[in-house]
């Protein structure tokens, strides 16, 4: 169906296709793709940024799955992280959309932006520290105090009972990112019709609306969404670090995110750095090939 | 534009206006916290229990920031420009090579086209900390060091954007594309007129991320010469001195926070003004 006019040869067929992704594709695989093959490769070495990468084998990944607590912790943090942020952020940002996506374009445009804000401010998002900070001073623990409900500080941050929930509470606030915007965007790009069909053919309110004729054609969007999704919570760790402090508490909020920092730019290990790295790509990969499939066989029923 | 849609209740709008507004002053308040931090006089900064208002607005902090930052060699000016300049060449390049080579993956079919989506969508899990060694090889062996090149052309190299608008791409519909070819339209027009106007809404989004990533990246670690670096660098000087700073550390978050809100709104309204034209919602 994709056949031009003048099919002559291979470059007759293919060349206007080519030519099109060509200048693109040769930045993506000099400066992203080449970059994580070698990181790939330095995971079976050890390498520490002076001398040569000496081959290793599997080593690293022995080292790593039986003889690094810290890694098993990390590895246990991220996967808790991933499984509350995750589906939850996805869901806010997609039905946050919805939502917004029927009033007019001024109030949808501001709406955006201010469910956009916290992707936008870099580091604003420090200002929990003031929210959470553990003494007196701190906003929360000063409000509680005064509606007598605690009498003495809480250390929401350092003390391991609390600082993972402040951790997931921020990284919320920060999920409505990119994806969140392709959800408002693929909201604006509805076929019309579909819905006139649909109130003649007896959807009585917008949910039935909802299930039936928005998402099977936002699934497009919604894969969007999943990859960001999935990146993005399993590669949880900057915000950690900034609030709880890196190491924090027992490792009570490390990350494998964290533990490839540590490993890379602290102890200048990068082989076992990237052998963390490739275990993290590996259950992102994982993560996707199952989401897909089941967003997938949504837009076929 | 007055489509006949299944009616909303009351009820329903009131519940989810009342949940919109609860949940948007939620995300705003610790950037509203910040933008009311940064015009507090000193003293107001430090009362205790903190608070939410300023009683007597000051621009003291902003005036702070720029005595300090005259102190260095570099201009401001200079700084100002190099983010400008890196971020713009960055998003406008990023945007246009993104749906060149989107559209072939969406509605071509050639070699290796399957191996290339594959390899798209799993570079986007894959953690950037551990690349930027290789990174610097690379660079380092094309002479890109300490240059501007080192932060556009892996900003330009990214597949999120080519995933968003290959996504996007593929829900317009073949007969449209048909038509064209019909008309005698070769492939690069086709992509040209029809198919780059009806994925506007897409760019916002790949505008915006495209545009922050660069504004929010120092790139300290291909920039040496202090003439060639970030905004965000020389600010962040700032904001790492502790508590004496947190006037200005407040105003330094306003002033990083307000070029990709210039941005998002411009494209915002670049958005709206070819939906209306372009056809697309028939």
């Amino acid at each position: 169906m994709n056949k031009r006019k003048s099919t002559s040869g291979f470059w007759g067929r293919y060349g206007a296709s080519y030519f099109l992704l060509g200048w693109w594709l040769i930045l993506f695989l000099v400066f992203t793709v080449i970059p994580i093959i070698a990181a790939v490769i330095l995971s079976f070495t050890n390498f520490d940024m002076v001398n040569m990468p000496k081959f290793v084998g599997i080593s690293n990944y022995v080292t790593l799955l039986l003889d690094d607590e810290i890694f098993i912790k990390s590895l246990s943090n991220t996967l808790f992280y991933a499984v509350v942020t995750g589906p939850l952020g996805y869901i806010m940002s997609f039905v946050v959309a919805w939502m917004i996506s029927e009033t007019g374009r001024t109030v949808r445009s501001v709406l955006t932006l201010i469910f956009y804000a916290p992707s936008l401010a870099g580091n604003v998002y420090m200002i929990w520290m003031y929210i959470f900070s553990g003494d007196s001073y701190g906003i929360l623990n000063s409000v509680l105090m005064r509606l007598g409900l605690i009498t003495a500080p809480l250390q929401w941050l350092t003390d391991p009972a609390y600082n993972s929930y402040v951790v997931i509470i921020v990284v919320l606030w920060m999920s409505m990112g990119a994806g969140f915007l392709s959800f408002v965007a693929g909201f604006q790009q509805l076929n019309k019709e579909l819905f006139e069909a649909g109130a003649i053919d007896g959807i009585r309110n917008r949910w039935q609306e909802l299930w039936h004729i928005t998402l099977p054609q936002m699934v497009p969007q919604l894969l969007i969404g999943a990859v960001l999704t999935i990146s993005s919570s399993f590669a949880i760790g900057a915000q950690n670090a900034q609030l709880t402090g890196n190491p924090s508490t027992d490792y009570s909020t490390h990350t494998l995110l964290l533990h490839m920092s540590d490993y890379g730019y602290a102890r200048f290990e990068m082989g076992y750095a990237s052998t963390i790295a490739v275990v993290l790509f590996a259950i992102m990969v994982t993560t996707w090939a199952v989401i897909n499939r089941a967003l997938r066989s949504m837009s076929n029923d | 534009m007055s489509t006949k849609r299944v009616s909303r209740s009351a009820a329903g709008n009131f519940f989810i206006t009342l949940f919109v507004l609860m949940f948007a002053a939620f995300m705003m308040l610790p950037i509203y916290y910040t933008i009311i931090n940064s015009l507090k006089p000193i003293n107001e900064l430090f009362y205790f229990p903190p608070r939410f208002y300023v009683t007597n607005p000051t621009l003291e902090n902003f005036v702070n920031l720029i005595k300090m930052q005259a102190q260095s060699e570099v201009p401001f000016e200079r700084y100002l420009f190099n983010s400008v300049f890196t971020s713009v060449i960055s998003t406008v390049g990023y945007v246009f090579l993104a749906s060149m080579a989107a559209y072939p993956l969406a509605k071509h079919n050639f070699p290796c086209k399957k191996l290339i989506i594959n390899l798209v969508v799993i570079a986007i899990m894959f953690r950037p900390e551990v690349t930027s060694i290789p990174q610097y090889m690379i660079m380092s062996g094309l002479g890109l060091i300490d240059t501007f090149a080192s932060i556009i052309l892996p900003a330009m190299s990214g597949s999120f954007g080519v995933f968003l608008l290959m996504q996007f791409m593929g829900s317009i519909p073949n007969e449209i594309i048909e038509s064209c070819r019909l008309d005698g339209a070769g492939e690069i027009q086709t992509f040209w007129r029809i198919i780059l106007p009806m994925v506007k809404p897409a760019w916002m989004t790949v505008v915006i991320f495209t545009f922050v990533g660069i504004w929010g990246a120092t790139g300290s670690q291909f920039i040496y010469s202090e003439d060639k670096k970030m905004l965000i660098t020389m600010l962040s000087n700032f904001t790492s001195s502790g508590i004496a700073m947190a006037g200005v550390s407040a105003a330094v978050g306003v002033v990083m926070l307000l070029p990709p809100v210039i941005v998002f709104l411009f494209s915002q309204r670049s958005v709206v003004e070819t939906m209306a034209y372009s056809g697309l919602k028939g």
